[in-house]
This record gives structure tokens, C-alpha cells and sequence, in this order.
């Protein structure tokens, strides 16, 4: 079966860019515990490459669960418990090594964490433990093209050894996104990047993602229903842990199918 | 369906509609007024016509100023989106019906005190009852979110259109025969195009009102309506 016809069997809706992609990653029949009490029901996803998946849905509806299954970051709460299938490239992500999955599967959380290092040293962290430069000319031409993309170097070219951790908030956001993408990644999560930002950082962020989004898959949680619809070409309503509905943004945002959607996106919910 | 969690939204939305619904009222009483003008030629009214007119743009200016704020304020999605979305379509068809309103009542001054045979009413009559119960419907279809009904006026549009020809045909026999009767001819049936017109936004509200109901829009082909 080829990449498109894959697509076209998972997004049979998709319109424009979502409707010539293959499938980057998976969900199959996932079910997700914390200790006894069930947050996901049979969840099942199929998301394209390259390009953006935005999923939404009320607090504790768990959706930042689901994304974190991408990436195994829910094995780091010893309660949780995840059953099901989770792919990368049709692989299960539980066959893949936990450090080459999360290398590969990027994730950029709702605080800006960068580490107490220097600008430089954020970035360099993750391809020198990875072992990506062989030389600190390369390891600087990492550094720097990350910078680059994650729309940042020409705001620090000039205190690369500045402390991280002094930048702004949209700032640092952008300098977790350059330390993601600096190991070369396949995905990047993230997990509401601009709950924490004004509306000019956020604004740039969504500028990133738009160009990110053409090298790399990108699935987002945000609670702001304008951003999904700014930002993604497929979109995703989560409920009580079930997968609710799915669709091209433009229809999710305009003519939805399901009552749940249209109730929760106009603000008739609860 | 479900209120919104903003109950000065949901007002809004109210309020929203009830404006569109007095708009309409407006717009058709501004037509049965013209068709009067029309059928007793009576100036006065020409003239309250004409400048009723104002009262149709200030509603559309003020449905205009409630989407904007309302846009700006609640940044609406899905049904709430369409809601608005219509409002400011149909607002729109409204203040055209008006204008084409005003056109027939001037078109009634310009014929002035010259007087034509009665015959050459009737079907300027025929037409202005369909254009009227065609608005009629088409309104009574979005108070009701009724697309049964709208799309019945969306096929009705078509008589309009062939009594419109039918006119021409008729009023080109009557010059022919009578040179006199070229001007008030050539007056009514510029009158009867705005007729046809009032029934192309009439049509127009149709489609709009599948789309605010269906979020789809009405496509045309081989004048059979296809819902998409």
C-alpha cells in the first residue's frame, strides 16, 4: 500500500496540504490507566506527516495523555499504565530504544524549561549526548541552524554564553523548540507551547510551527480553539477520554459533525 | 440546543436575529409599498418610498457594527460562525431588496402623470406578487431554520425569471405596434427587472440559509439543487 493510498484510507476528508501525506504515527485501540481509573477509551488515530494535528478538548479529557503515549512520557508516572498500540512509522514506539524514540519524537511542554546553562549549551546538549557532531565546528552548526529555525538566532547570535534561563518567556519557548529540533527530530509534541505567552510570542511560535510543520510532523494540545484553527490542518476533539471526533480543521471549525464538538468549540459546553 | 456558557452571547445572538427579522419586515413592506406605487401610481407614496429607503441602510449598518463586535468579542466558531455569517449576508440582500424597492417607485415617478393602458400592468402584477410572497417565504424559512422551504424558493425563482421573459417578449410586441408606448414600456420594465432581482436575493437568502442550517453549500446544476 502506498503512503497516499495509506492517507487517503485514514483521512478520507482531508482537503489541500492533509490529503497527500503518509501516516507518521499510530494510535491503535488505545486505553490509558492511572492506577484504577481509566483516562483513554479505545482510542484510535491515525496522524499524517509533515503536517500539523492539533488536539482539543475541556481540561482532564485527556489529550495531553494521548500525546505524551507518542513519546513514552507516560512510563515517567509510575501509576500510569498504557494498553493498546502506539506507531512510529508502524513501528511500536515500546520496540523502539526510549532515547532514540525521544530523539526522533521532539516535545515542547506548556512552561518554557530551559536548562540553568547557557543559551549555547541548551541547544548543544542534546546532539552531543546523541553523539550527532564530530567535531565542535559541526557542534556549532548545529547549534546555530537550530537557532536558526526555531526563529531565534538573530535575537541571541550575540550572548550565545548568556544564561538560558535570562531570556523572555517567548524567548525561552523558542529556545526549548531550537533544543528539540536540534537532534533532528521526526515529530515534535507539544503540549499547550503558548498557554504561558503573551500574544506577540504566541504569534511567533505560531509562525514556527508553520514553517516547522514542513519538515516535520507536528502534533499540538492547545485550549485555545483560534490557535487549533490558526495553526493546524487536522484537528481532533477529545471528551471524558474518548476520541470524540476528528477532521480537516476548516470543517471541525466551521460545520462540525458531532454534537459534543459544536457544544464545546462555541462555548455551550457543561 | 444547548445555551452558551456567555449568556451576553447568547443575548447577542438574540438580538441579532430579531434585527434581521425587523430588516425584513422592513424590506417588505418597502416592496408592497412600490407594487402599490406601481399599480395606483401614487407620487406621495413614491416619495415616502424613496425615502424609507434610509431607514433599510440604517439596519444594515447597525446588523453590520452588532457581526464586527460580536466577531471582535466572542470570536464565533460552527453554528455560532454561520449564524453571523448569515446575518450579514442576508442584511446585506435586505438593503438591495430596499433599493430595488426604491427604483420601482422612481420608475413610477419618472412615468410621472403619462398615462398607459391598464393591460400593460398585468403581468408587472403578476411578477410583484411572486416577488412578494418569494420574500415572504424566504423570510418565514430563516425565522423558522426551515431549508424545506427555502429551497422551495430557490426553485420558485425560475417563474420570476420566465414571467420576466414572457414580459419582454409581451412589451416588445406592444412598442412594436405602438411607438407611444415605448417610454412607460421601457419604465416598467426596468420595473420588472428589479422585481427579477428582488427574487435573485430572495434565491440568494435561500442559499443562505442552507448553508446557516447545513454549514453546505446549495449547488447548482442543470437548475436541479444539489445538496452538498
Amino acid at each position: 500500500m502506498t503512503d497516499t493510498q495509506k492517507c487517503k484510507e485514514y483521512f478520507p476528508d482531508a482537503t489541500g496540504g492533509a490529503s497527500g501525506c503518509a501516516v507518521k504515527l499510530h494510535g491503535r485501540d488505545v486505553n490509558v490507566f492511572y492506577d484504577d481509573k481509566q483516562v483513554l477509551f479505545d482510542v484510535n488515530l491515525a496522524i499524517g506527516e509533515k503536517m500539523v494535528t492539533a488536539l482539543i478538548g475541556p481540561s482532564g479529557c485527556g489529550k495531553s495523555t494521548f500525546l505524551r503515549c507518542f513519546n513514552r512520557m507516560n512510563e515517567t508516572i509510575s501509576s500510569c499504565r498504557v494498553a493498546g498500540r502506539v506507531e512510529l512509522d508502524g513501528f511500536n514506539v515500546r520496540d523502539i530504544d526510549v532515547v532514540e524514540l525521544r530523539a526522533r519524537v521532539g516535545m515542547v511542554f506548556q512552561k518554557p524549561n530551559p536548562f540553568p546553562k547557557s543559551i549555547y549549551e541548551n541547544v548543544a546538549y542534546g546532539p552531543r549526548i546523541h553523539g550527532l557532531a564530530g567535531t565542535s565546528a559541526e557542534l556549532d552548526d548545529i547549534v546555530t541552524s537550530s537557532l536558526e529555525r526555531a526563529g531565534l538566532l538573530e535575537e541571541v547570535h550575540n550572548r550565545m554564553n548568556e544564561l538560558g534561563t535570562g531570556l523572555s518567556g517567548g524567548q525561552q519557548q523558542r529556545l526549548c523548540i531550537a533544543r528539540a529540533i536540534a537532534v533532528n527530530p521526526e515529530v515534535i509534541l507539544m503540549d499547550e507551547p503558548c498557554s504561558a505567552l503573551d500574544p506577540i510570542a504566541t504569534a511567533r511560535i505560531e509562525e514556527l510551527i508553520d514553517d516547522l510543520c514542513q519538515n516535520y510532523t507536528i502534533v499540538i494540545v492547545t485550549h485555545s480553539m483560534q490557535q487549533a484553527a490558526r495553526v493546524s490542518q487536522r484537528t481532533v476533539f477529545f471528551n471524558l477520554g474518548k476520541l470524540v471526533e476528528e477532521g480537516d480543521t476548516t470543517q471541525i471549525f466551521t460545520n462540525p459533525h458531532d454534537k459534543q464538538t459544536q457544544d464545546y468549540i462555541t462555548g455551550r459546553f457543561g | 440546543m444547548t445555551e452558551h456558557i456567555v449568556r451576553a452571547f447568547e443575548e447577542e445572538l438574540v438580538s441579532l436575529n430579531e434585527k434581521i427579522a425587523r430588516m425584513g419586515e422592513l424590506a417588505e413592506r418597502q416592496l408592497a409599498d412600490a407594487v402599490n406605487v406601481l399599480q395606483r401610481r401614487d407620487l406621495d407614496l413614491a416619495a415616502e418610498v424613496i425615502a424609507a429607503d434610509d431607514q433599510i441602510d440604517d439596519s444594515e449598518r447597525d446588523i453590520e457594527e452588532q457581526v464586527i463586535i460580536m466577531i471582535v468579542r466572542r470570536q464565533p466558531m460552527a453554528l455560532d460562525l454561520r449564524e453571523i455569517m448569515a446575518a450579514i449576508r442576508i442584511s446585506s440582500d435586505l438593503e438591495r431588496v430596499g433599493d430595488l424597492a426604491g427604483n420601482i417607485a422612481k420608475r413610477v415617478v419618472s412615468i410621472g402623470a403619462d398615462t398607459h393602458p391598464q393591460r400593460l400592468l398585468h403581468g408587472v402584477d403578476r411578477m410583484s406578487k411572486l416577488a412578494m410572497k418569494q420574500l415572504k417565504d424566504v423570510l418565514d424559512a430563516y425565522s423558522g431554520r426551515d431549508t424545506r422551504k427555502a429551497i422551495a424558493v430557490w426553485h420558485n425563482d425560475e417563474e420570476i425569471d420566465n414571467m420576466y421573459i414572457s414580459l419582454f417578449r409581451e412589451f416588445l410586441t406592444y412598442v412594436m405596434e405602438d411607438p407611444r408606448l415605448i417610454t412607460p414600456c421601457t419604465h416598467l420594465l426596468f420595473a420588472a427587472k428589479n422585481m427579477e432581482r428582488i427574487g435573485d436575493h430572495a434565491t440568494n437568502i435561500a442559499e443562505t440559509i442552507h448553508y446557516l442550517v447545513h454549514g453546505k453549500p446549495l449547488i447548482e446544476t442543470n437548475r436541479k439543487l444539489i445538496s452538498l
